[in-house]
């Protein structure tokens, strides 16, 4: 199906934001989740599923001021 | 030195921003030679080398703040708060919503609604606003106990346009730790605040885009220590006409 992940469109295979992050190769704790605009917890990620259309940030640490 | 923000004691009244330097080199070495014990973090879109970047952080032994930057509704802000929080283990959010794309002036009435619910949330809220009182009092009443007003637009290294806005503020929140955010140019500004009172500053672009960055954490570092001596030691007011330092009694008569 046809997901939104950090601003770009791509095909996924997976069922929840866990599977969906892990076919991405993320791995780690250096990564945060939100899911059409609403956070979501590492260990929710197995218990959120991924529907058509969503649009998924996964964002890491960066420099800021 | 020491101060404290909500119940975390800080040793150093400078905090430094972690963007624009030429490498993290040497953002390493201005975070040392500023002294800071704590800095400003974000979160992006991973696009390789965010672990990199929080590791290097984790070495230098220094508290996090992490921002809001760019957010520009209370959603987005809340919603990336809640995703700094569990990256970087901390309640603490630099409460950053962006009002108006050229100035990056604060929208401070989404700025209040989103510190209230991010204090119901458990966050330690410091907001990025302006020197509006009134504005002042609304996040006090949201539950921050902090304020960061701009001193000029983010980046402008412009130094304090409204020494009397900022002076007032200082005088309305005796109890609030005041700490200056954003339009800080040179170590003078910083001293300049600090001897009005602020406890402290904030800094990123002064220091990221000088000559010799570390160089000028340490200016600054000086400075934010010279302001607050200076503070405390209470300089004098300005007079109009002069008055001679030397003693006129005893002078010699030639003529």
């Amino acid at each position: 199906m046809q997901v939104i992940v950090n601003g770009r469109s791509l095909e996924a295979r997976a069922a929840t934001l866990a599977a969906l992050v892990d076919e991405l190769g993320y791995s780690g704790a250096w990564f945060a989740t939100a899911i059409n605009g609403d956070f979501v917890p590492g260990p929710a990620r197995p218990d959120v599923p991924i529907r058509q259309g969503d649009r998924i940030e996964i964002l890491s640490p960066m420099q800021g001021g | 030195m020491a101060f404290t923000i909500y119940d975390d004691v800080f040793a150093s009244r400078l905090i430094l921003g972690t963007a624009q330097y030429p490498s993290p080199a040497v953002l390493a070495d201005a975070v040392k030679r500023s002294g800071t014990a704590l800095v400003t973090v974000s979160l992006r879109r991973e696009s390789g080398g965010g672990d990199a970047f929080w590791q290097l952080i984790r070495d230098l032994g220094v508290m996090v703040l992490p921002n809001t930057a760019g957010c520009h509704s209370v959603r987005e802000a809340v919603t990336t708060a809640e995703m700094a929080r569990e990256l970087f283990q901390t309640d603490r959010i630099k409460l950053e919503v962006i009002g108006h794309h050229d100035t990056l002036q604060p929208d401070v009435f989404a700025l209040v609604e989103a510190a209230g619910e991010l204090t119901a949330r458990g966050f330690k809220v410091y907001p990025y606003t302006t020197d509006d009182l009134v504005v002042g009092e609304r996040l006090v009443e949201a539950g921050c106990k902090v304020l960061m007003p701009w001193c000029a637009p983010i980046g402008s290294a412009r130094g304090p346009r409204d020494l009397h806005a900022l002076r007032a503020l200082r005088a309305a929140f005796p109890e609030i730790p005041l700490i200056v955010d954003a339009g800080l140019g040179r170590p003078s500004h910083a001293a300049a605040v600090m001897e009005l009172g602020f406890d402290g500053v904030l800094l990123n672009t002064a220091v990221a885009r000088a000559g010799d960055p570390a160089a000028m954490a340490a200016a600054f570092a000086s400075a934010v220590t010279a302001g607050r001596t200076a503070h405390h030691a209470v300089p004098l007011e300005p007079r109009d006409m002069a008055v001679p330092s030397t003693p006129v009694i005893g002078r010699a008569v030639f003529a």
